[in-house]
């Protein structure tokens, strides 16, 4: 499935310094769970992100590995600490190998 | 009905598969307790899952996990086909170990969260959650 996914991120554009700041994000993307099946009687075969990194200037915030039972557009919430001005890398894993990428810049003020 | 041998082999082993079923679907979620602990004591306290009691729709039912200062967290679902729901693992730069996300459930059942801590040991939380409408497009 690398057709229509859109990954979307929410990142405040400032923070201070050493401050906690909430991080959202969603990936459109079917997350086909291998379990159900089709018109016909066959399994539809599994087709998941299997995986989901944050980063923030190359240190990492959270690396989560996702399930089958993650929903459809798999959204995840978490905090990430701001120690100084950067870029926050966000990578999605593709069960079929592909890899979708998102990044976001943030100003200490 | 006459009792015959091989209707009887068969009964008895209609009976096994029945029973063998629900027995085999906990024993996964048991395994992979087993394989995230490694057979370690499982305390209760410092880890918190947050979901609804009753979920309408299996297909996203929102829930929340944290642990402070844990490592990581495991989610799983003991009723589902598959138990496995999510493993969190958390960075240096993570501010809190904290997350949110939804998740699917095949029908009423528990979903249990377990934290691996700074120090080694193992907590975890369980919760039970209704499900009117099942997850898995049965």
């Amino acid at each position: 499935m690398a057709s229509g996914v859109k990954p979307r991120v929410k990142v405040p554009k400032t923070a201070a310094a050493g401050e906690a700041i909430v991080i959202k994000t969603l990936i459109s993307h079917k997350m086909e769970s291998g379990q159900r099946k089709d018109d016909d009687g066959l399994l539809i075969p599994r087709s998941i992100i299997n995986r989901f990194t944050c980063d923030f200037n190359g240190q990492n915030v959270v690396d989560i590995t996702l399930e089958p039972a993650i929903s459809t557009n798999p959204y995840l919430e978490f905090e990430a600490l701001v120690p100084e001005a950067g870029e926050f890398k966000f990578t999605w894993y593709d069960d079929d190998g592909d890899v979708y990428e998102e990044s976001k810049e943030i100003a200490i003020g | 009905m006459e009792l015959t041998r091989r209707k009887s082999l068969m009964l008895g082993a209609g009976a096994f598969a029945a029973l063998a079923l629900p027995i085999r679907v906990s024993a996964a979620g048991e395994d992979a307790i087993a394989a995230f602990t490694g057979g370690a004591e499982i305390g209760t306290e410092g880890v918190k899952l947050t979901a609804p009691e009753i979920a309408e729709n299996g297909n996203t039912v929102p829930i929340e996990v944290s642990a402070p200062g844990a490592s990581e967290i495991l989610v799983l679902a003991l009723g589902n086909p598959t138990p496995g729901v999510a493993m969190f693992k958390f960075g240096p730069l993570a501010a809190s170990q904290y997350a949110s996300t939804r998740i699917r459930l095949a029908g009423t059942q528990d979903v249990v969260a377990i934290a691996k801590l700074a120090d080694g040991s193992f907590v975890k939380a369980t919760s039970t959650i209704k499900v009117t409408i099942g997850g898995c497009g049965g």
